[in-house]
């Protein structure tokens, strides 16, 4: 097996060396939630329009319909993603992602690693791809996908997107059979962190949220979201947007929704994200794509030298 | 001269099921573009993996074949002057064919001088020719393709190298900033890259580099490591053959191996634990010898055998988790009775615009009941349908089918025996959602197969009452494979369903019991009616009934589907009597005359106006005729009566003076038109 178990937080320290060595600016977890990685601003929004992006980060994903009361050994309310992002697509992602791997311990010759083909789509947030999920020895621990739309924008130039799922690709480092056996750091358990918090974010989702309340919290963020973008202020537009997308996901996991009105809501959700990309790409031409500019400035300076 | 030509195109990992298609579309494309250039070659050799497609074109030409060709110009009269100077209209032909009017010569065609020119087309260069491979590539399809850098280009998956050798010189080709040379890449961890020196080296060149470039070796040695497997424990195996393709263009370098699970897991339902090793992991369930599912499953590496136990263990390791998963479904599903579930249905969509499950389901019952009577069916056959239509989508609901969403039907069957329902009932949940392709098994039970008829019936009639109808081109609720299943149905279990009859009494059913107010057309009846006759055609041309025997029969006066088709087989047995034309001939004859004519067609043929010997010989042999009880003895009934109908004709003058005797005659012959009506519009029939 792996030679040194390596736990959590060491894990994520070495891929964020890593990635920052190819040029990815280490970035904070955003402060909103989110259901995925993809919905950070720094992956959202930074994927339209043409200035160039690289960045990393740790993004907890919160996904209330799996919660399980911290009693399945894999499935969570919240769980970790590490996110890198790149545009344009370097032309050896894949390879970085492979090396990647080596940097935490796993070397392809003692392994069976696989790129299966699964092309992943958001739809209430009108973003697709084409690229795979990444199997290690059978089990999925990664995702690819090269950005073709978000926010019903063509990705110009193409965005690479791969998240690793950290819960799932430690337990296989550290060999455990259920997370909350896992190792977050200094000899700290995982369960002695996220057991309680499990428990209690689907005792809320499950059974204590109050419909009417999280129906009237939807129509205001929307309303807010709205009232923003008419305003071309994107950035609190698309926290609101993020909000909105979380209340859909607490009203879904307590079955509050119907499937007619799930295409309703998806819909709301989805028009604002298409709003927001536009504004955003309009805003960012406003200030002459600044990174596009620093970019080739670098470039002309390279030349230079 | 001719040499072999290897091209090949490096990609990033392609989906599996597009790999031996896109190869194959290579080739096909390839072929076509060097015949359209008339370069020679003699076959193309095609090989693939998930990283690469490739041609080896054997015995290309080096060049195209030179052209002499004589061109006519214009007459001497046309070319020259009165002075014996180049015209401007001989100019132009010897400009026009890249000569001078120094190479203008004169012959002679039917006494007139015309000028000519001899042209000689030097054959392009072969590699000049490759170039347009680019071309090729651009052009080709695929289910999903994908852009990628600032590229506006699409392709597969993103291209990484080309090889493009024609005998062992670079044949020049460029696709976006890939330009074609003579390395290719091996194994993604075993292999190295791999200059080749000529375009025979390439399969060798790369086995050397871990990479298995043909397909087929690729598959049979996967198909031994698997037997050597199987033999060795004294297993069985069924060879799935579509996840043995899968599995081949999923690895370069192939290494089968086996791993296990606990027995334990063995108590749930066999269909689940093969969907979680064959759809989700890509594994091979195993039997023992006699046919009893096992906890073994056989693999497949993309690599070789070295530390195959990290491999083994942790493939056991994901499928453990998967199983656990379903364990976990299984005991929390099985605590709930069956009404448990069926209660939540009323909270399930069926369909927005239509409504819910629960609802669907009590339409679905009453539609039974409309047609088990109207087939006779059994009272025990229709307590069992009762009770399955309370039940039948209750699975939908439980945790099982949440997570494994094709295993709808097999739980329900499943869960239903366990809460102790009779195995007619259970086994028609799982029936109902027969046939699940076009050509796929049918149920067996009759429980099953009304229960299938009578939901598909309904999806049909809501959706179409919906506004939901299908196009040519656009099916998304698969209506169309509904009810060419229902069709599939009805004739194996040899139920007829006159459509103007049953019809508009379903639809009535249906529209009566559908809560929500379906914004329904007029002409949706008539669309339903006719949506279902065109399945009737489906039918007959998948089954090869010649497409005049196709046209006859549908417009035949029957309107039970299950006639229609019996009549295509009657005429199709008899088409090649020699009987056959005469008859057809006779009746055509009498339908042509029938068109031309105007007459009461409402009346008796009346005795008293008879005259001579064959009218009375016909009306008899007609009202016998009309008793026949099928349509093979009605046609039979035909081939006695055509002389009959000769005769008559020889005698008889149909359109007589006598008003009274014309219109008696008619109708003689509308009654064997009417007849003949049963089988097809028989006009409609080419016969030789």
């Amino acid at each position: 097996m792996v030679a040194k178990k390596l736990n959590i937080q060491s894990m994520i320290f070495k891929l964020e060396q890593f990635w920052s060595s190819k040029g990815c600016m280490v970035m904070p977890s955003y402060d909103v939630e989110k259901g995925a990685g993809t919905m950070s601003p720094y992956t959202f929004l930074r994927a339209v329009g043409p200035e160039p992006w690289a960045a990393c980060y740790v993004e907890p994903s919160r996904r209330p319909a799996d919660g399980r009361y911290g009693d399945n050994p894999n499935r969570l309310f919240q769980h970790h993603q590490f996110q890198v992002v790149i545009k344009p697509a370097p032309k050896d992602i894949q390879q970085y992602y492979l090396d990647s791997l080596e940097v935490l311990g796993i070397n392809p010759l003692e392994h069976d690693i696989r790129f299966v083909e699964d092309n992943w789509e958001n739809p209430s947030m009108g973003c697709a791809g084409v690229g795979w999920e990444v199997w290690l020895d059978g089990m999925e621990v990664s995702q690819f996908t090269y950005f073709q739309t978000v926010g019903e924008l063509a990705v110009k130039p193409t965005m690479s997107e791969i998240t690793y799922g950290v819960e799932r690709l430690a337990s296989y480092i550290q060999d455990v059979n259920s997370v909350f056996d896992l190792e977050w750091g200094n000899g700290v358990l995982y369960r002695d962190i996220f057991k309680q918090p499990e428990y209690e974010h689907s005792k809320y989702a499950f059974e204590m949220s109050d419909q009417d309340q999280l129906l009237s919290f939807f129509d205001i963020y929307e309303k807010t979201a709205k009232r923003l973008l008419s305003q071309h202020l994107v950035h609190p537009a698309y926290d609101y947007i993020l909000k909105c997308s979380h209340t859909f996901n607490l009203l879904d996991a307590r079955g509050a929704v119907s499937v007619t009105e799930r295409a309703g809501y998806l819909a709301r959700i989805r028009t604002m994200a298409h709003e927001v990309a536009v504004a955003f790409v309009e805003e960012r031409e406003k200030r002459g794509f600044p990174l596009l500019k620093s970019a080739e400035e670098k470039k002309a300076g390279l030349e230079h030298d | 001269m001719t040499k072999n030509y290897l091209f090949e195109i490096g990609t990033e990992e392609m989906p599996a099921h597009v790999v031996t298609k896109s190869v194959q579309q290579l080739a096909d494309r390839t072929s076509k573009f060097l015949k359209a250039n008339v370069l020679s070659f003699k076959s193309i050799k095609t090989f693939s993996t998930p990283r690469r497609l490739a041609l080896l074109v054997e015995a290309l030409a080096d060049k195209q074949a030179d052209i002499d060709e004589v061109k006519k110009g214009p007459a001497e009269s046309i070319a020259k002057d009165d002075a014996g100077n180049w015209t401007k209209a001989a100019q132009g032909f010897a400009r026009g064919q890249g000569m001078t009017t120094d190479d203008i010569y004169f012959d002679t065609l039917k006494g007139i001088k015309y000028a000519y020119v001899h042209v000689h087309q030097v054959g392009r260069q072969t590699s000049d020719i490759l170039l347009g491979m680019s071309e090729i590539v651009k052009a080709m399809t695929f289910p999903t393709k994908m852009r990628w850098d600032s590229h506006e280009f699409e392709f597969v998956r993103p291209i990484h190298w080309l090889v493009s050798l024609y005998g062992n010189q670079v044949a020049p080709v460029k696709i976006l900033d890939v330009v074609a040379g003579r390395k290719t890449e091996g194994h993604r961890f075993l292999g190295d890259s791999v200059v080749l020196a000529k375009a025979d080296d390439y399969e060798d060149a790369l086995k050397n580099q871990f990479v298995l470039v043909n397909a087929s070796e690729r598959k049979n040695l996967i198909t031994q490591q698997i037997e050597a497997l199987v033999a060795k424990h004294h297993w069985t195996i069924k060879l799935d053959q579509s996840l043995l393709e899968e599995v081949t263009n999923l690895v370069e370098y192939p290494t089968v191996f086996a791993g296990s699970f606990d027995e334990k897991y063995l108590g749930i339902p066999k269909e689940v634990l093969i969907t979680s090793m064959k759809d989700n992991q890509r594994y091979f369930e195993v039997y023992d010898q006699v046919g009893k599912l096992l906890n073994h499953f056989i693999a497949v590496r993309n690599g070789n055998t070295t530390y195959l136990s990290n491999v083994v263990s942790g493939n056991e390791k994901v499928l453990v988790a998967r199983l656990d998963d379903a364990q976990f479904f299984y005991d929390e599903d099985r605590k709930y009775p069956l009404s448990h579930f069926v209660d939540r249905l009323k909270n399930v969509s069926f369909h927005d615009k239509i409504g819910s499950m629960a609802e669907k389901m009590c339409r679905v019952r009453t539609i039974g009941h409309c047609l088990a009577k109207r087939w006779q069916l059994s009272s025990t056959v229709l307590q069992d349908f009762d009770r399955a239509s309370e039940l039948y989508k209750f699975d939908l609901v439980t945790q099982m089918v949440g997570e494994f969403a094709e295993l709808q039907g097999v739980m329900g069957m499943h869960y239903a025996r366990l809460a102790g329902e009779n195995e007619a009932v259970s086994v028609a949940i799982r029936e109902h959602y027969l046939p699940n392709t076009a050509e796929g098994d049918l149920p067996e039970t009759v429980v099953g197969a009304l229960l299938s008829v009578a939901d598909k019936l309904d999806t049909i009639i809501t959706f179409f009452g919906a506004g939901m109808i299908p196009s040519s081109s656009n099916d998304p609720y698969a209506l169309r494979r509904y009810s060419y299943g229902i069709v599939r149905i009805l004739l194996n279990q040899k139920w007829s369903l006159p459509v103007n009859e049953v019809l508009p009494e379903l639809i009535a059913t249906v529209d009566g019991q559908t809560p929500a107010k379906l914004p329904k057309t007029e002409a949706a009846d008539q669309a339903i009616e006719d949506f279902i006759r065109d399945r009737i055609k489906q039918y007959m041309q998948k089954n090869k009934v010649r497409y005049d025997i196709i046209s006859a029969v549908l417009a035949s006066s029957q309107q039970d589907l299950r006639q229609i088709l019996v009549a295509a087989d009657v005429l199709s047995a008899h088409h090649d009597d020699a009987a056959f034309r005469p008859v057809v001939e006779s009746l055509t004859r009498i339908n042509n005359i029938l068109q031309k004519a105007k007459f009461d067609a409402n009346g008796p043929v009346a005795a008293n106006l008879f005259s001579g010997e064959t009218e009375p010989v016909l009306a008899a042999d007609v009202a016998k005729l009309a008793t026949s009880t099928s349509l093979p003895a009605l046609y039979d009934g035909f081939v006695a009566l055509q002389p009959v109908i000769d005769a008559y004709f020889n005698e008889n003058m149909i359109l007589a003076d006598d008003p009274a005797v014309q219109t008696n005659r008619l109708r003689q012959l509308q009654q064997i038109s009417d007849l003949a009506a049963q089988l097809g519009n028989l006009s409609e029939l080419v016969i030789k």
